[in-house]
């Protein structure tokens, strides 16, 4: 359904950021996009829907075909249409609109006003919580709330693929895993795919089916969720499951704390 | 009734006259920086030059004064969405100064534009409505002051209705929210300032022709813009409801210092309060009443 073609993504002109990165997403895929802080996920995203140059930002190279069409010269607007629709990282509510208006201005690129009602509905059933705070500021929901507000922000577009960038950070593990099960059962129930931008590897090498490992703009590796977790690099630098190590750097901790205490 | 009583429901009801005027030219200039975050200095401008076309389609061509109005609404609205797409966007991503020093220089070339185009004279409009007065209870008011108050009614109902329940409306909301995330609702931010342009304008050209049945029409007009200003800090420049009770607010306590203490200190109270006004919100509350202290949640 999306291929991203060796981009490569210039800022302000000169920082190189993305170094040829390609990926692909099949009907209905689950896909993660793993990575350290700063390794260009976010870019990849706003690459895909476009939103580049309000960050002063130029696609200098490579290609973006969705649906079989290049995308990559689209206004954000037609990339919506067509089925793409983005969750922002740092649960970006509009925070002086309703629930309600938050969900309808999601619904902005349609103009099927039973379809629209209908699909609020089955956001509510996603996510019954926000039926209760409709008529609220979004400003006033819980960080877990807003989050589920963006979600469904993002799928009342009807989108063929959903992007999220980091929906679990800064939320409560049980909260994680209640947000995960609920895309799962998207993901299967409106066959809408999902690109999942993650530092949690953990969490997203579980729910995605594929993953891809970025690195200072570059992709470094890729394939199966399961070979991945297997991988001795992963475990090691994004699963930290390295035993011997995390030892050394908790007793590393101790005695700097034991010699801070005697110091003073 | 008794006198006193009069006395001051009279003031009331002509302040709210005026204060609905300041209420407009605030609008004119919130509506702008709520959405794009430019304070537009050729807005005093767009007043005037509305004055002058309203006049001349009323006086040269003959043309009754409500389709006036309304040609004269779609012309500053067209005005608008030409400013945007020629000045203001060519300037998108440029340092708030530059921007700023832009719509200067725009009120500059309006200033000059109106000068050769309608000359340096005072005209004066003829007055669209009877000169009877209305007599409500004790409290006379003009005609232009009853039309004034309809006017500016409609209109922010007519604002009040289109952001709050229809889809562009809400899409401009979300955009004045967060730009980069109504982007990727699949708003054109780029049809949103263009609108938010030609709504201005059009809001500027209304409070341009309805100053112009009670001032004198001439280059000077662009000036009365300033004098919205202290309504537009007290409501903050944030925020619509903000313009409009900050405008009538102001209308209103000019009126009322106007009528109380010219009598006892002699004239020019009525010029000067708003700006005391000003300073003493200045001192308190500087983001305004409805202004936002920004609040990051991080
Ligand atoms: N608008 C911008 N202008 C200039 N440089 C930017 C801009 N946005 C990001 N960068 C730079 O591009 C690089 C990649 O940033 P990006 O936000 O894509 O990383 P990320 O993988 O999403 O990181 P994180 O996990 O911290 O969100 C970083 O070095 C960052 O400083
Ligand atoms: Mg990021």
């Amino acid at each position: 359904m999306l291929q991203v073609n060796n981009i490569e993504v210039v800022y302000n002109k000169v920082i190189l950021v993305l170094k040829g990165i390609s990926l692909e997403i099949q009907d209905g895929g689950v896909v993660a996009l793993l990575g350290a802080n700063g390794a260009g996920k976010t870019t990849t995203l706003r690459a895909i829907s476009g939103i580049l140059d309000v960050e002063n930002g130029e696609l200098e190279g490579g290609q973006i075909d969705f649906m079989g069409r290049p995308i990559h010269n689209l206004d954000p607007d037609e990339i919506v249409k067509l089925g793409i629709s983005m969750v922002p990282e740092g649960r970006r509510v509009f925070r002086d609109l309703t629930v309600l208006e938050n969900l309808l201005i999601g619904a902005h690129t349609r103009m099927d006003k039973e379809g629209i009602r209908a699909d609020l509905e089955m956001i509510i059933r996603y996510f019954p919580v926000l039926k209760e705070r409709k008529g609220q500021l979004a400003i006033y929901l819980s960080g877990g709330e807003q989050q589920m507000l963006v979600i469904g922000r993002a799928l009342i577009s009807r989108p063929k693929l959903m992007m999220l960038d980091e929906p679990s950070l800064g939320l409560a593990p049980l909260l994680v895993t209640e947000i995960f099960n609920i895309l799962r059962s998207i993901n299967g129930e409106q066959r809408t795919g999902i690109l999942l931008v993650e530092q949690n590897a953990r969490i997203a090498l579980n729910f995605a089916r594929y993953g891809y490992i970025m690195e200072n703009g570059k992709i470094m590796l890729d394939g199966p969720s399961e070979e991945l977790v297997k991988n001795e690099d992963v475990k090691e630098f994004y699963l930290g499951v390295k035993d011997d190590l995390a030892k050394k750097s908790y007793a590393e901790v101790k005695h700097y704390k034991r010699r801070k205490r005697w110091l003073s | 009734m008794e006198s006193g009583l009069v006395f001051f429901l009279q003031l009331l009801g002509s302040g709210i006259a005026v204060g609905c005027l300041y209420a407009l030219i605030a609008l004119g200039f919130v509506l702008i920086f709520k959405a794009t975050e430019i304070v537009n200095f050729a807005q005093g401008e767009v007043i005037m030059l509305s004055a002058f076309i309203c006049y001349f389609l009323v006086t040269t061509f003959h043309i009754p004064f409500f389709p006036a109005l309304v040609i004269t609404c779609i012309a500053a609205a067209l005005l608008g969405v030409l400013t945007e797409r020629l000045v203001l966007r060519p300037m998108l991503g440029e340092p708030v100064f530059a921007v700023v020093m832009v719509t200067i220089g725009l009120s500059i070339f309006f200033r000059s534009m109106a000068g050769i185009l309608f000359g340096h004279n005072n005209l004066v409009f003829p007055n669209p409505f009877p000169s009877e007065t209305l007599k409500l209870g004790g409290i006379v008011l003009s005609q232009t002051q009853i039309w004034i108050m309809v006017s500016t009614f409609v209109l922010i109902t007519a604002f009040f209705i289109f952001f709050k329940y229809s889809r562009i409306g809400l899409a401009m909301r979300g955009t004045a929210d967060d730009q980069r995330v109504a982007l990727l609702m699949g708003v054109s931010v780029k049809r949103v300032f263009s609108l938010i342009w030609a709504l201005s304008f059009a809001t500027a050209a209304v409070a341009g022709i309805f100053l112009a049945n009670v001032m004198v029409i001439n280059l000077g007009l662009a000036f009365v813009a300033i004098s919205a200003f202290p309504a537009i800090v007290l409501g903050g420049l944030e925020s619509i409801p903000g313009a409009i009770i900050g405008g009538l607010a102001i209308g209103i306590i000019e009126n009322l210092a106007g009528g109380y203490l010219d009598q006892m200190i002699g004239g020019g109270i009525k010029d000067v309060t708003p700006f005391v006004v000003l300073f003493l919100l200045l001192m308190f509350r500087p983001y305004g009443l409805f202004g936002k202290k920004e609040i990051e949640r991080v």
